[in-house]
């Protein structure tokens, strides 16, 4: 069984597969029947490892994918892996189940949805199996584009396509930064390997582009994990269907940060500024969703930045789990509980996150509306979606007798710890940390009670719905209730799922603390005995939240007062819009369409480049040895070619140009006939006549209308750039001549020519004989030309053709 | 009014055939002294010009019915079939042949695959230039 461990990664790819052609065939099944065999069979698979990886056992698999280039697919299995696989699955099959009963098998089309969705299965489980950094980051941008898909599955509407980009937009950003991450991990390492990458970390951290790589990699895990500045893909994700905003977005791929930065950790947690980046944004993503959670008016909005602010709070957990890294006897201090806190948080999270997305989605379902201004009064119209809503929230809030009561806890126990911490400056600023959670834990209450209460209290208001109201169906209730009563469980037994699930993985974060599973001494307890910190800080988020609740039209005009221009979705949207324009502007700036303006770009690139080099690398030399005395006939036909030029340019009308230019032509013959080129001389003599009257015959037919004999005018930018081509050529030309490096090769030619070639005109036996090939090719080039003048002129078209076949 | 050129026509008709022979003679004359098949093809297209000039183009093309893009494609064929013919031999792409034989007539001579690569050249540059100046001078 264990030889098939790499393979169970693609499962749900392989069962996607099957998926529309039994939405075609089978069509009075609900395809979700069939599809939730895959992550059930898989939980169930996945849960045999269970009781070994809790003894501190890691099960290692691995394909060779390209083994040239050391790239392979693995299959790694340890404590965190596996939790995190588990609740892949776990969750994934109660989704599933869920989505049965909320996605019509007529309307809808769900081939796509459930093709999306395992696809997004597999690339989770190899998230967060790979030991391997290149097909992690395979299966990384596999749910970047998985959820995209997902988030823009009703794609007819402008939202869910918005969302969908958006989410794209940033969580591939920070992937390709990622990437760069892994690769400079790669440099310093000389490794793929996670785990080896891991026993080498302490050689890893006096390296140069160990900065570096930190940086990029917590770009990837932030972006994904909806962490400040880049939470703001997640709010505008919930246009996806709820199953998929329950499932990616509260319990696995916003995880997938969370876990990069938990495997991460042990690599990382040697340097100060993962400290404080891991902690500081997280506290602040924490701090901030929060306070906004309580702005929003949509059900799931509430939910989508109460997500964001509980991520935040696991990435300070795992930021001060780091900390331990740096203590002596950290397995005896308090700093042990961040990382134990932070997966214990991880797992309760997803239990009542999970739930509160489905009961939202039930309401929305039930109800045609997610806007918490037209509900009220639901409870006893839907009684069992309060209850499930109620744990959920409550959990969330923090209260007893609900999981998030014990991680909420063990997070302010942590976060009092590091003030004590005389390290990295903890000891000064340290103190802001318990006070910026304890607030946000605040708004946290107010919001969990601001979701429940606005829905289920209050007054009914059946004229604001579009359906009527009732309860759910009871298919749609099984998986939020599984959860929710999940939540209460986990409550009374924390050691059971504290030694089974948390401390293997706490281990794999903390490889250097623990050998064992067993090692990890922390005994949780909802009752800590007497009046710690935690407790009375935990009685005053209670009471000053309830004061807040009950108080809050009062004060929920504040958020009116943040400027809708300081919001970081709108610098987002400018930011978007800015490079659009600012592009097409900047493009349309330099792409004139104007053939001079594209000529002069050329030509100052090229006069710059060469003079530059020429001097950059001191290649400017000048010798005039060898060469040949100047006769005064010479210095006539320069002065005569000089006049020709000159005329050339400075002409008024056409016809002194042409003229001019065919002075220059013939000049050159004679130059040739003074340096003993007779073959030139000829050519050059019939090539030069030709050319005039072609330009003659051009000239002759250039049309009536705005044609004006006017004198080019004169351009300063031009004329310099001229002047420098000009220059770059003689520096260059002085230059190649007064270092020559090598002996000429004809006198080869001038010795073999009668010898070898039987002839005695070397011009004629080079063209024919020696160097035939470019002849062949010149004179192919000569019939193109004369073809394409006759297709040219032939097979031109009338206006009216060509006019109709640009439609 | 018609002007009278009968002239320049009557000259013309002599002028042809000493460009035309003094063309040829450049062009054999290629291997030795200047000249080869570029100048032998252009001077000998200058040479129907001057035809065309003193006549007019349907005139010349009545005398010399010659497809010009046919020749050009003679040429081309004829470079490349020298250039290709060694091959055959199990020789390199390009290999020239000559020898000296002792001819009638015109006695002892030396005989050049290059120069059935020049008569290509020289085809093509004929054909060529009369194409371009034929189709634009029939052009309105």
């Amino acid at each position: 069984m264990f030889l098939l461990q790499v393979l169970y990664i693609f499962i749900p790819m392989l069962a996607a597969i099957f998926v529309p052609f039994i939405y075609k065939s089978i069509k009075n099944i609900h395809t979700g029947w069939f599809v939730l065999a895959v992550p059930a069979t898989l939980a169930i698979i996945y849960a045999t490892y269970i009781a070994r990886v809790a003894q501190g056992e890691v099960f290692y698999d691995g394909i060779p994918w390209i083994p040239s280039l050391d790239i392979s697919i693995v299959s790694y299995l340890d404590g965190l892996s596996l939790l995190f696989s588990l609740l892949i699955t776990g969750i994934g099959s109660l989704v599933v189940l869920y989505s049965i009963f909320y996605l019509d098998k007529h309307k809808e089309k769900l081939h796509n949805f459930y093709v999306y969705l395992l696809l997004f299965m597999t690339a989770m489980l190899g998230v967060v199996q790979s030991d391997h950094l290149i097909s992690l980051y395979f299966f990384w941008e596999l749910t970047s584009i998985s959820s995209f898909l997902l988030i823009g599955y009703w794609y007819t509407r402008d939202a869910s396509r918005f969302g969908a980009l958006k989410s794209m937009m940033i969580t591939v950003f920070g992937g390709l930064m990622m990437l760069g991450g892994f690769i400079l991990l790669y440099l310093m390492g000389g490794t793929y390997s996670i785990r080896e990458l891991i026993a080498m970390a302490p050689n890893l951290v006096q390296h140069p582009l160990f900065t570096w790589a930190l940086v990029l990699l917590l770009l990837g895990a932030f972006t994904k994990s909806a962490q400040f500045p880049f939470y703001i893909w997640l709010p505008d994700a919930m246009e996806a269907p709820t199953p998929v905003s329950a499932y990616l977005h509260s319990a696995t791929m916003v995880k997938a940060g969370i876990y990069l930065v938990a495997r991460f950790t042990p690599i990382y947690a040697a340097s100060e500024l993962w400290v404080w980046l891991v902690t500081g944004i997280g506290l602040l993503t924490l701090f901030w969703g929060s306070f906004f959670a309580v702005k929003q008016t949509d059900l799931k909005g509430i939910l989508a930045f109460s997500t964001v602010s509980q991520l935040g709070l696991i990435m300070s957990l795992l930021g001060a789990g780091a900390v331990a890294f740096h203590v002596n006897g950290a397995a005896d201090s308090v700093f042990k509980y961040a990382a134990f806190a932070a997966i214990f948080h991880l797992i309760n999270h997803a239990t009542f996150k999970g739930s509160l997305f489905m009961i939202a989605g039930i309401i929305d379902h039930e109800t045609g509306t997610r806007d918490i201004r037209k509900l009220g009064g639901l409870m006893s119209i839907m009684p069992l979606s309060f209850t499930v809503a109620a744990i959920g929230s409550f959990s969330m809030a923090g209260l007893p007798p609900f999981n998030g009561f014990l991680s909420k806890e063990m997070f302010l126990t942590a976060m009092l710890a590091l003030q004590n911490f005389e390290f990295f400056g903890f000891d000064t600023w340290g103190v802001l940390f318990p006070i910026v959670a304890w607030i946000a834990s605040i708004f946290t209450f107010i919001y969990s009670f601001y979701f429940v209460f606005r829905t289920f209290t209050g007054k009914y208001k059946p004229e604001l719905y579009t359906h009527k109201p009732h309860e759910a169906p009871i298919g749609m209730l099984i998986s939020p209730m599984i959860l929710a009563s999940l939540v209460v469980i986990i409550f009374f037994i924390p050691n059971i799922i504290g030694d089974t699930f948390v401390k293997p993985a706490v281990q794999a974060i903390q490889p250097f603390l623990y050998d064992l599973p067993e090692d990890i001494n922390i005994h949780v307890a909802a009752w800590h005995g007497g009046l710690t910190p935690e407790l009375i800080m935990t009685i005053g988020i209670v009471i000053i939240g309830v004061l807040l609740f009950v108080g809050l039209p009062k004060w929920q005009g504040i958020y009116n007062l943040f400027p809708r221009a300081l919001t970081l979705n709108n610098a987002y949207d400018k930011a978007m819009y800015g490079l659009d324009v600012g592009l097409n502007r900047v493009s349309r700036l330099y792409m004139t369409g104007s053939m001079r303006h594209y000529l002069l770009y050329m030509f100052s690139a090229i006069a710059v480049i060469s003079i530059g080099t020429l001097f950059a690398k001191d290649a400017f030399s000048l010798s005039f040895e060898g060469a040949a005395p100047i006769r005064s006939y010479q210095l006539i036909l320069i002065v005569v070619l000089i006049i020709g030029t000159a005329i050339t340019i400075f002409a008024k009308s056409r016809l002194t140009a042409i003229i001019g230019l065919g002075s220059v032509g013939y000049t050159v013959a004679l130059f040739f006939v003074m340096f003993n080129a007779p073959d030139l001389a000829l050519t050059q003599l019939v090539i030069e006549t030709i050319s005039v009257a072609l330009f003659l015959l051009a000239f002759y037919h250039l049309p009536k209308l705005g044609k004006r004999e006017e004198r080019m005018r004169f351009q300063l930018n031009r004329a310099v750039i001229s002047i420098a081509v000009g220059v770059m050529v003689t520096l260059i030309a002085l230059s190649a001549h007064s270092q020559k490096l090598v002996p000429t090769i004809s006198k080869y030619y001038e010795e073999t020519v009668y010898s070898l070639a039987g002839g005695g005109n070397i011009v004629n036996v080079i063209l024919v004989d020696y160097r035939g090939f470019d002849t062949l090719f010149e004179i192919t080039v000569l019939g193109i030309a004369g073809m394409a003048i006759l297709a040219m002129i032939k097979l031109r078209m009338n206006r009216k053709e060509k006019s109709h076949e640009n439609k | 009014m018609k002007t009278n050129d009968v002239i320049i026509q009557f000259t013309a008709k002599i002028v042809f055939f000493i460009i035309f022979f003094f063309s040829i003679h450049i062009f054999l004359a290629g291997h030795y002294t200047p000249g080869g098949g570029f100048v032998g093809g252009l001077l000998t297209s200058s040479a129907i010009v001057l035809l065309v000039l003193a006549f007019d183009l349907n005139t010349v093309r009545n005398v010399l019915p010659i497809n010009y893009t046919y020749l050009t494609a003679t040429g081309l064929l004829l470079a490349l079939a020298t250039a290709a013919f060694p091959m055959f031999l199990g020789k390199p792409f390009f290999t020239h042949f000559f020898d000296y034989f002792d001819l009638p007539l015109l006695g002892k001579q030396s005989l050049h695959t290059a120069m059935l690569f020049d008569s290509g050249v020289y085809l093509v540059v004929v054909g060529v230039t009369m194409t371009i100046i034929q189709t634009i001078g029939e052009d309105e």
